[in-house]
């Protein structure tokens, strides 16, 4: 086996790994991680209100996501006979894609082997994913438009005003971050942070606008407006049962996952901790997936972080939301790249 | 007098170039990082379908008026699902094409700004001057305003 593998050329190599790297990420990584996201949300409601929470199939109510996975499969799928089929079945598939396809230029460690710890090394990467990240709200306009029927249409009008707002807060608050960076290269931006000096110190404003756009995009509490239980029943996915719904919901935590990774690499320095050399590139295997563990430790701060805050604060009103968008964040990002701008004009120029 | 100006013949013969994913026999060219991309991108609508026609194959279907009938509280749907909505959604959008169009010309210049002479940091700051102009001026016409 070894020997069949080292005779392989280099090119061969790359591609049986990197073939490897996608399969593994997402049957391995994400799909568990999706999957226990939303155990973990039930659990630490549960925690956070003092019920005891899903406790019953398997130890510590750890094999709910089998028992859930199966019931979804399992259940009738109603389509209202007004809806208009093929957006209606579109639509889940459209909300589930591109949070995943994000993750493929999230470097999630330095280095396995020879072979670099990343998916697709864009050299892009930024604006590769707020590409991606904007077409996620095609699958909620689309399913409130498929639905025919009045919450779906209200909640999928309401979030594409919503998050076409946040996306130009989340877009200008990184402006900051690749002034000091040079490169849009994520890899490049953690290469930047890997003395310790994490661009979260150097750039908390940035953060704070990036972190709450991060809600309001993945459409969580505070700023679940499209769903709105007690307004829009379920908003745009009211009329929607069993997968497609299902869909719906494991779309939301792939969009946590993947906005959380984005946070873990522009702020928190990636793969990298300022201390017993995990700031440079492994060069053993084991200290790769070590790296490979401490990146998914900072990414599980972060889905912590919204669980806890989704069952701390409640909902905005839609004006009070409109107005944190345009007109707090949107002039103090602007301000970020001035004053940014300025100071480094100051320290570097020519 | 008008003259024929004869411009110069530009050869229009379609160069063919091939996209090389490896450079050499150890180095992937960045088409490489592409075409993994388009993989994953397959794998991401998979992983949407698969479920999806799972459940379309082993749910049961046993439809009828009550469950196709349209969500309205317990109620009869009344009235066309088409409601009227409020203008201001669509003023956002339109603000929302103009920041964002502007947000991506802010990026390139970002990226080099270390680099950049003093013109062009000037000129940047015109450009995002007249970004917070146009912020301001929306502010004060009352288009952000949730009304």
């Amino acid at each position: 086996m070894t020997d069949w593998f080292n005779n392989l050329t280099p090119n061969e190599q790359f591609a049986i790994f990197s073939l490897l790297k996608i399969v593994i990420a997402v049957f391995a990584v994400v799909l568990p991680m999706v999957a226990y996201s939303v155990v973990a949300e039930r659990r630490i409601s549960a925690w956070i209100q003092d019920r005891v929470g899903p406790n019953r199939v398997g130890p510590f109510g750890l094999l709910q996501p089998a028992a859930d996975g199966l019931k979804f499969i399992l259940k009738e799928d109603f389509t209202p006979a007004y809806a208009r089929k093929v957006y209606f079945w579109l639509a889940p598939a459209v909300a589930m894609v591109p949070a995943l396809v994000t993750l493929a230029v999230i470097p999630f460690g330095s280095k396995l082997g020879s072979q670099q710890a990343v998916i697709a090394d864009l050299n892009v990467g930024i604006l590769f994913t707020f590409g991606i990240v904007s077409l996620s709200v095609y699958g909620i306009v689309l399913a409130g438009y498929a639905s025919n029927s009045k919450y779906p249409f209200l909640g999928g009008i309401r979030s594409s005003a919503q998050m076409i707002s946040y996306e130009i807060a989340m877009g200008m608050s990184v402006v900051p971050v690749f002034m000091l960076v040079g490169d849009l290269n994520l890899s490049a931006v953690i290469d930047y942070q890997k003395s310790g000096a994490w661009l979260i110190l150097k750039q908390p404003i940035a953060f704070v606008i990036f972190l709450v756009a991060a809600f309001a995009e993945t459409n969580r509490l505070p700023f679940d407006m499209p769903e709105a239980e007690s307004e829009l029943v379920g908003g745009y996915h009211t009329e929607y049962s069993s997968m497609k719904f299902a869909l719906f919901f494991l779309g939301e935590y792939a969009a946590m996952i993947a906005v959380s990774a984005m946070m873990v690499v522009l702020f928190l320095g990636g793969w990298t901790l300022p201390f017993a050399g995990l700031n440079a590139p492994a060069e053993s295997l084991g200290m790769g997936l070590l790296q490979v563990g401490i990146f998914i430790g900072k990414l599980l701060l972060f889905m912590g972080l919204f669980i806890w805050v989704r069952w701390m604060l409640p909902r905005f009103r839609y004006d009070q939301l409109m107005d944190i968008g345009w007109k707090r964040f949107v002039p103090l990002a602007l301000a970020n790249i001035v004053v940014t701008a300025i100071y480094l004009y100051l320290t570097h120029g020519k | 007098m008008l003259q024929t100006v004869r411009l110069p013949r530009v050869d229009r013969t379609l160069e063919v170039q091939t996209i090389l994913l490896f450079a050499d026999a150890a180095t992937p060219t960045p088409y490489a990082q592409y075409l993994l991309l388009a993989v994953m991108a397959v794998m991401a609508v998979g992983f949407a379908c698969g479920p999806l026609i799972l459940s379309a194959i082993l749910a049961p279907r046993k439809p009828n008026d009550i469950k196709q009938s349209t969500f309205e509280c317990g109620l009869e749907s009344k009235g066309d699902p088409w409601v009227q909505f409020n203008v201001q959604y669509y003023l956002y959008a339109l603000a929302f094409v103009i920041f964002d169009i502007e947000v991506v010309f802010i990026y390139p210049w970002a990226v080099a700004f270390t680099g950049l002479s003093f013109g062009a940091f000037l000129a940047m700051g015109v450009f995002i001057l007249l970004l917070a102009e146009g912020l301001i001026y929306l502010w004060i016409k009352g288009v952000l305003t949730w009304k």
